[in-house]
């Protein structure tokens, strides 16, 4: 089979640093938190009170009033996010000419959790009849996100949206890659979405003990790799690329933005929460990335890791130097989860973005608040600041509970 | 308890604004939901059920079938507060 080639010619991002791509990549650039004080609900009887909220999202400008009621918030993120990345790859003419070659791979961790909570609620105050809107299960349903975009710009191809907890964005845009590679179609709009700041959302992950419960220093309270992480920092918001293949491309004369090159995915069979104390999993997600892109280790420049701010940092760490041996004191490795939380289901869509900007702009993205690293995380972190290096390849790690890793890696646009 | 038949015209097209979207002007008896409105099969149930509350009364699914116009739900909500 001949190989062909995957690049990126939109994208559409929305997080606590803002709504486009705009605006997020210029506060990753100047290390800028987006970690605030909880709006959405009464968070004062929960241990964590802080989270990474979208802020001044208007959906009207991209969905009618009514059909707003039709969307749960993550998929009008997702609406929203699609728009603007088919907007930016210069698509927006709907429907395509040939739309059974253009499809939509957007997935999401929790998916409606928001209307399921509201719902849940009216059903107990109003019963059955009318405590529950007609339009509740396509509201919540995950696969709504993929099949709205579908919708919207007419993709009548592969439509699917993948649900691997955190590591759904990266994975949503892996499968694209092959499904482009595998000639099932030209043009995928893939990513992730997610929306679960609301009492179950913070009070689930509560539970777990596995958010920071920093709540006097919101924007200190994501701090990866450091000595003194004490959790995640919820967030929200939705990362969409649109991919196409490189002929297809060119023949219409986009803007490409980065070629995705290689993706690996595997599964820990290990714990339900936990990675295994060596990252082994981890470990063969990254060597399936580097072997799909036929790359060497050496190859890599720059790394923007899953690293949550808990205790897993140091196991990533660990795996890194397991699959990059004396290249990892010579790689640099960010996580930008330091600034915009993590979004979860959306994480790998977001950071694929940034992973794609830092190639393109030759500027790798700070770790922020790493003032006490561990001594367990002892790599190159580019700490507080962004440092200007011009990079071939870069890989973005995602790890979801289940023990389900996606790893991607992406090359810089030949000019 | 009865109410009079412009308060009645007057609520459901408030009702049908708000739940379809669409403006006063465009809202007359001869409008259908569907043809006119832009209301899909779930969005006649939206609508149904704000009616319902609206008007204190229940509306049985095969009578929501033969509701088909503005004037239709008029009527129908008109006969069942006549009472």
């Amino acid at each position: 089979m001949s190989t062909r080639r995957v690049v990126i010619t939109g994208m559409g991002v929305l997080s606590p640093l803002g709504i486009g791509v705009h605006d997020n990549w210029r506060r990753v650039c100047a290390g800028e938190s987006g970690i605030g004080a909880i709006t959405r609900f009464d968070a004062s009887a929960y241990p964590t009170r802080i989270a990474g909220e979208v802020r001044d999202f208007d959906a009207t400008r991209w969905i009618a009033k009514k059909e707003q009621r039709q969307m749960d918030l993550f998929i009008q993120y997702a609406v929203a996010a699609a728009a603007m990345a088919v907007e930016d790859a210069g698509l927006q003419a709907a429907p395509p000419a040939d739309p059974e070659r253009y499809g939509v791979f957007v997935g999401a961790g929790l998916g409606g959790i928001t209307t399921l909570e509201a719902t849940m609620l009216s059903l107990q105050e109003k019963g059955p009849r009318h405590g529950i809107s007609p339009y509740f299960v396509p509201a919540i349903i995950v696969n709504l996100a993929a099949g709205q975009i579908s919708i919207r710009h007419g993709c009548k191809g592969p439509n699917l949206s993948h649900v691997s907890a955190c590591s759904t964005g990266a994975h949503s845009i892996g499968e694209a890659f092959r499904t482009i590679a595998h000639d099932d179609a030209d043009v995928m709009i893939a990513g992730g979405t997610e929306s679960t700041v609301t009492p179950l959302g913070i009070g689930g992950f509560c539970s777990s003990r596995a958010l920071s419960g920093r709540n006097d220093a919101p924007t200190k309270a994501s701090r990866p790799f450091s000595a003194s992480r004490d959790g995640f920092v919820l967030s929200e918001g939705c990362g969409i690329l649109v991919l196409e293949e490189l002929g297809h491309a060119r023949a219409r004369g986009a803007r490409i933005l980065g070629e995705i090159v290689g993706y690996g995915l595997t599964g820990d069979a290990y714990h339900i929460t936990m990675p295994p104390p060596t990252g082994e999993g981890a470990q063969r997600c990254m060597r399936m990335a580097l072997r799909d892109g036929k790359l060497q280790p050496e190859q890599i420049g720059y790394i923007n890791a899953h690293g949550t701010s808990t205790g897993a940092d140091a196991i990533e760490t660990q795996a890194i130097r397991a699959v990059f041996g004396a290249h990892a004191d010579r790689l640099a490795v960010s996580s930008t989860k330091s600034m915009h939380g993590h979004l979860l289901g959306a994480a790998g869509g977001l950071e694929a973005a940034i992973s794609i900007l830092a190639l393109r702009d030759g500027i790798l993205p700070p770790t922020i608040n790493l003032d006490d690293p561990d001594p367990a995380c002892d790599l190159d972190y580019v700490p507080h600041v962004a440092r200007h290096v011009q990079v071939e390849y870069a890989m973005s790690n995602s790890f979801g509970f289940g023990g389900t890793n996606a790893c991607l890696v992406f090359r810089k646009a030949e000019n | 308890m009865s109410i009079d038949r412009a308060t009645i015209e007057r609520d459901v097209t408030a009702i049908i604004c708000e739940q379809l979207d669409v403006k006063t002007e465009d809202v007359s008896a001869g409008k259908s939901f569907n043809d006119d409105l832009g209301a899909d099969s779930l969005a006649i149930v939206e609508l149904v059920l704000a009616l319902e509350e609206k008007f204190d009364l229940k509306i049985p699914d095969d009578e929501v079938d033969t509701i088909k116009t503005v004037g239709d739900a008029i009527n129908y909500i008109a006969e069942k507060k006549k009472h």
